[in-house]
């Protein structure tokens, strides 16, 4: 992914697309935080931008991939997978809402908990895939 | 409005320390297996811990919601990535690499809750 010659320019401006999507995810992830209730202690709302940074980031990334449709800059890239997914995303809520659970006691949510987040991650990063290869396929531009 | 402040200031600074020390160690160790994502949240995984510890007394800086919106919200929200260790895994599983793509994720997932919990316990031990 970094096929721009290593300049401390272009290093500069990769680190500020990072930067630049990382805040618009994390604060897009806030927002959600706000929107999305927890119901009966499981944290939907961890759950939910991790699915849909998960799909982006496979449907993004096969789409402006070598045999994608859509022409990426290594820059728009970074803004969009390492910035705005990366910070979309969070493995930290994560673990602390699963480590919570579990100090609370409430250990059947805990593990329900992480055997539906992997599974919905793993399933979304793959469908995100499997629908902009299909989009590739498509014939025209 | 401070509330969102303290979450752009936190998460601008956990992108690029993301992307800085997933650079350095693809550099290192190379990009065959995800060194620099197991890295990362392993290690927010632990500071949440101890945040999320350290929250639970009233009196601790923690406990103030706009240094909780920096620390955790923003910084280590936008620091650790499940969309890199999702899109990785299954780069893994489509080369072919069923059992590295496997490892990864029991290893990602039982290292960061241990890593938490130890974060926690720290703070418990020290108090």
């Amino acid at each position: 992914m970094t096929a721009s010659p290593p300049n401390p320019k272009n290093t500069a401006i990769l680190y500020a697309c990072v930067a630049a999507g990382g805040v618009l995810g994390s604060v897009a992830r806030y927002v959600a935080a706000l929107l999305i209730p927890v119901v009966s202690g499981f944290p939907f709302p961890t759950l939910f931008v991790n699915i849909i940074g998960s799909f982006i980031i496979g449907f993004y990334s096969t789409l402006s991939g070598p045999d994608g449709r859509l022409f990426a800059t290594t820059r728009q890239r970074q803004f969009v997978m390492t910035g705005f997914c990366g910070g979309y995303t969070t493995f930290s809520s994560f673990s602390l809402e699963t480590v919570r659970l579990l100090r609370g006691g409430i250990t059947h949510t805990a593990l329900l908990y992480i055997a539906v987040s992997v599974v919905t991650w793993l399933v979304a990063v793959w469908l995100g895939h499997v629908l902009a290869s299909r989009l590739n396929r498509l014939k025209g531009s | 409005m401070s509330g969102l402040i303290s979450v752009i200031l936190g998460s601008a600074l956990g992108g690029v320390a993301r992307y800085f020390i997933s650079g350095f160690v693809a550099r290192r160790v190379g990009e065959t297996f995800p060194w620099g994502t197991l890295i990362i949240n392993v290690s927010g995984a632990f500071l949440i811990g101890v945040f999320g510890g350290l929250s639970e007394d009233n009196t601790s800086l923690l406990a103030i919601p706009d240094t909780w919106l920096f620390a955790v919200t923003g910084f280590l929200g936008c620091y650790t990535t499940v969309s890199s260790f999702s899109l990785q895994t299954l780069s893994l599983a489509r080369n072919g690499e069923g059992a590295p793509a496997a490892s990864y994720v029991v290893v990602s997932v039982a290292l960061c809750l241990t890593a938490a919990a130890l974060g926690f316990g720290l703070v418990d031990l020290l108090r």
